[in-house]
C-alpha cells in the first residue's frame, strides 16, 4: 500500500434494491475517505442509508442488491467489490470485521461463546484448537470479561447485553483487521454499559491502531469519540466535517435539527424539544431537489427544484449540502419570510410546527 | 443503596401510593430472584414520576407490580384510595381501565393482524359493547390527538407504519378508556432521537390535555429529566435517591447517580468524555449483596456500607438519599420537587 493513500476510499457509492414497489435508491452517491487508524462516525435516523453503507462496503449485501457503474469502494488499493467469494471469505475478518446492534441476534444462540471466537481463529489463521482456545482467552481479557476462562464455556444466554457486545467485540477482534464497522453497537444497551462499551472500543482502536467506522443515530454518541463526522439523510451525506467544526459551525438543517432534538441534562425540565416533523421521503420515489426539504424550516421554491451538492464551506475539510446553510444571512431571510408567511416552500407549516 | 424508608411519602393527597413493595419470582432449586425489594415512592395527581435505572434494577417490574401484572409479592399499592393488591378479579378488571400502560417496543406490542382503528377501539367495545358510532367517534378523536389522521391510518395494519408511528398508535390506544395514571415503561428506547424528541413531546402534549398523571420508566436519565416532576432512581431492587428533576442533576447525592449522570452522551466535542464509569458487573438479584446493594460497585465504599443498610433521608428540601456518605448537596437549594 503506498503511504498516501487512504485506508479506505469510497467514490460516488450508489446502492440500489430492487423490490417489488420499484427501485428503492438505499445509497444515492456517497464518498468519504478513511485514513488508518482513524475514526469517522456516520450519523442518521432510521433508513436514512447507514447500514447499507457499510454493508456495500464489507459487500455483503443481498442478492437484490444494485451496484451501478460508477461506485468504487477501495480498501488498502484494492477494488473490494470485484473480489471472488473465496477471496471475499478471507478478507471478511482479517480485513475488515463488524459488530452489529444487537448482540443477541448477532450471537449463534446454541453455540458457547469460545466455540463462536475460536472458529474465525482457526479458519482464518489455521491455528489448532488449544492455540485458538488461547488466543480466545486473551481476548476475553482484553475486552474487560471477567472470569473469562468460566465465560468461554458459557452461552450467550448466560451473559448480560453488555457482556454479549463484548464478545461480538471479541470475535471482531480475533484476526486483528484493519477496518472496525461498529453499526448502532450500543442501540440496545443501558447508558451506563454503552458509556463502557464506547470507552473499550476507543481503547482497543488505540491500541491496535485500527480504523474504525461508527454508525449511531444519536449525535451524542459520536461526539467525544469520531474524528471525523459525517452526516446521512436519505440515502445521501449531507455534511461532513471535522467533529469539532460540525458541532461549532453545523452548516446542514438537517444537522441542526437532529442536534436540536436531543434532550439536554443542562436543560430544565419539561423543556420543549424542537423535534424534526415529518419523515424521511419514500426511496422508491424519483425525489427532486433537496430531499430534506419537505421537513426544512428554511426551505425555499430552489430547495424543491434543485438538489444541492456537497461543497466546500470554506472550512477545511467541511463540506455541506444546502442552499441556505445556518448561520448565512441566507438563511436567516429564508427563515424570516417562511416564519412571516407560516409556511415553508415545500408546504410544512411553521405555525403547527411551534405548536406540535 | 437501601432503598427502605419513607421520608420521601407525601402522605394522603397522593393519588398513587406504593409502600413496602416487594417481588420476588422463584428461580428452581429454592432460589429467590428479589426483583424488588421494599420500595415506596408516591404520586401526586397530574404529577410525572419519573423511574430511572439500569436493566434488572426492578423498574420495569415495579411498573407492572402497579398494574398488578402480577400481584405484588408483599407491600401496598393504593390508586385513588383503592387498595390494588385486595381487590377482586372483576373489581380489579374494572379499576385498570384507569391505569393503561405504553411498552417499549411498539411494534411488537401491537397485534400485527389487525386494523389500527380495531387495536384502538378494543378497549371500547370490551366494556362498552359495539357502540358503534360513538366509539368510531372516540378512536378517531384520539387518533387525531396523537397526530394521526383518522382517515388514513383507520384501515391499515402495524406493520404500514414506522417505530414512531406504532408508538403513537399505542399511546391512542392506552388513551381511548380516558384513563387517569398512564405507565409508560421505556417508551422511547426502541426509537431514533429525532423520533424520541416527538414522542415525548406528544406525551407531554396528552398529559396536559387530558390531565394525566404519568409514570415514566427509563434508562435516560437525560429523557426521563426532560418529562419529569419527581424522579426516583433505583438499583437493584431498591430506591437510592428521590429529588426533583433539576435538583437530581445539579446536585446528585448519592454515587450511583452521579455515575448516571456521567454516562449520558454529551453532544459537546469540547465536553470532555467523562472518567466516570461504572465498575464491575450487575450482582444477582438472587443473592444481593448486604447492607447497601451498590457498595459492590461504589467507590466511596466503607465498612459500614456492608453492615448497614441506608435509610432514605432528606438532605435538603425535597431531597432524599439513601446512603451513609452522600455526595455535599447545597441546603439552600430548593429540592424543585412536585
Amino acid at each position: 500500500m503506498e503511504a498516501e493513500r487512504p485506508l479506505l476510499e469510497v467514490e460516488n457509492l450508489r446502492t440500489y434494491f430492487d423490490t417489488p414497489r420499484g427501485i428503492l435508491k438505499a445509497v444515492d452517491g456517497v464518498s468519504f475517505t478513511l485514513d488508518k487508524g482513524e475514526t469517522i462516525g456516520i450519523v442518521g435516523e432510521s433508513g436514512s442509508g447507514k447500514s447499507v453503507l457499510v454493508r456495500s462496503i464489507m459487500n455483503i449485501l443481498t442478492s437484490n442488491a444494485i451496484i451501478p457503474d460508477g461506485s468504487e469502494v477501495f480498501f488498502d488499493g484494492k477494488d473490494t467489490r470485484n473480489l471472488s467469494r473465496s477471496e471475499a471469505k478471507h478478507f471478511w475478518g482479517t480485513q475488515m470485521a463488524m459488530i452489529f446492534q444487537d448482540p443477541m441476534t448477532s450471537l449463534n444462540p446454541v453455540k458457547k461463546v469460545g466455540i463462536q471466537i475460536t472458529e474465525s481463529i482457526r479458519y482464518h489463521l489455521g491455528a489448532s484448537k488449544q492455540e485458538a482456545m488461547q488466543r480466545a482467552l486473551e481476548l476475553m481479557v482484553q475486552v474487560g470479561i471477567p472470569e473469562p476462562r468460566k465465560r468461554l464455556k458459557e452461552y450467550p444466554h448466560q451473559l448480560s447485553g453488555g457482556m454479549r457486545q463484548r464478545v461480538t467485540i471479541a470475535i471482531a477482534l480475533a484476526c486483528n483487521p484493519k477496518l472496525l464497522i461498529a453499526d448502532e453497537p450500543t442501540t440496545a444497551l443501558d447508558v451506563t454499559v454503552q458509556k463502557q462499551i464506547l470507552d473499550l472500543l476507543a481503547s482497543l482502536q488505540e491500541e491496535l491502531d485500527m480504523a474504525m467506522i461508527l454508525i449511531t443515530h444519536d449525535l451524542g454518541v459520536v461526539a467525544g469519540r469520531a474524528r471525523r463526522i459525517g452526516v446521512m439523510y436519505a440515502g445521501k451525506m449531507v455534511e461532513t466535517a471535522d467533529t469539532t467544526t460540525l458541532f461549532h459551525h453545523m452548516n446542514h438543517p438537517y444537522t441542526e435539527a437532529l442536534f436540536k432534538s436531543i434532550p439536554r441534562v443542562e436543560h430544565q425540565s419539561h423543556t420543549r424539544l424542537d423535534a424534526i416533523s415529518g419523515r424521511p421521503p419514500d426511496m422508491v420515489l424519483d425525489l427532486v431537489g433537496c430531499r430534506f426539504a419537505p421537513r426544512c424550516r428554511y426551505a425555499q421554491e430552489q430547495c424543491l427544484a434543485e438538489e444541492p451538492d456537497l461543497f466546500d464551506t470554506g472550512q477545511p475539510g467541511h463540506r455541506q449540502a444546502c442552499f441556505y446553510p445556518v448561520g448565512s444571512s441566507e438563511s436567516a431571510e429564508a427563515l424570516a419570510s417562511n416564519q412571516a408567511s407560516g409556511i415553508t416552500a415545500a408546504g410544512l407549516d411553521l405555525t403547527a410546527a411551534a405548536v406540535s | 443503596m437501601a432503598g427502605t424508608g419513607k421520608a420521601h411519602m407525601r402522605g394522603e393527597e397522593a393519588l398513587v401510593t406504593v409502600e413496602d413493595l416487594v417481588m420476588e419470582f422463584p428461580a428452581g432449586r429454592r432460589a429467590v430472584v428479589h426483583a424488588v425489594s421494599g420500595i415506596s415512592f408516591d404520586i401526586l395527581e397530574g404529577e410525572t414520576l419519573g423511574l430511572v435505572g439500569e436493566s434488572g434494577c426492578g423498574k420495569s417490574t415495579t411498573g407492572r407490580a402497579m398494574m398488578q401484572l402480577p400481584s405484588p409479592t408483599a407491600g401496598s399499592v393504593r390508586f385513588d384510595g383503592v387498595e390494588m393488591t385486595e381487590l377482586s378479579k372483576e373489581d380489579l378488571r374494572r379499576t385498570r381501565t384507569r391505569m393503561q400502560m405504553i411498552f417499549q417496543d411498539p411494534i411488537s406490542s401491537l397485534n400485527p393482524r389487525r386494523k389500527v382503528k380495531d387495536i384502538v377501539a378494543e378497549g371500547l367495545s370490551i366494556w362498552h359493547g359495539d357502540a358503534g358510532k360513538q366509539s368510531t367517534q372516540k378512536v378517531n378523536e384520539v387518533l387525531d390527538a396523537v397526530g394521526l389522521d383518522p382517515e388514513v391510518v383507520s384501515d391499515r395494519r402495524p406493520h404500514q407504519f414506522s417505530g414512531g408511528q406504532c408508538q403513537r398508535i399505542c399511546i391512542a390506544r392506552a388513551l381511548v378508556l380516558d384513563p387517569k395514571v398512564i405507565i409508560c415503561d421505556e417508551p422511547v428506547s426502541a426509537l431514533d432521537v429525532s423520533v424520541q424528541a416527538q414522542i415525548l413531546n406528544l406525551l407531554e402534549e396528552m398529559k396536559e390535555r387530558y390531565g394525566l398523571t404519568l409514570v415514566f420508566i427509563a434508562h435516560d436519565l437525560a429523557v426521563v429529566k426532560n418529562v419529569s416532576d419527581r424522579v426516583v432512581v433505583m438499583y437493584l431492587g431498591k430506591v437510592c435517591e428521590v429529588a426533583g428533576p433539576d435538583a437530581l442533576y445539579a446536585h446528585p447525592a448519592h454515587p450511583y447517580t452521579d455515575v448516571l449522570l456521567a454516562s449520558i452522551p454529551e453532544p459537546d466535542p469540547d465536553h470532555p468524555v467523562s472518567d466516570r464509569q461504572i465498575t464491575g458487573e450487575l450482582p444477582s438479584p438472587i443473592n444481593p449483596p448486604s447492607g447497601c446493594r451498590f457498595r459492590t460497585r461504589c467507590d466511596k465504599v466503607q465498612d459500614l456500607c456492608s453492615e448497614e443498610e441506608p435509610v432514605l433521608r432528606e438532605i435538603s428540601p425535597n431531597h432524599y438519599v439513601a446512603c451513609h456518605f452522600p455526595n455535599e448537596v447545597p441546603v439552600s437549594v430548593n429540592g424543585d420537587g412536585a
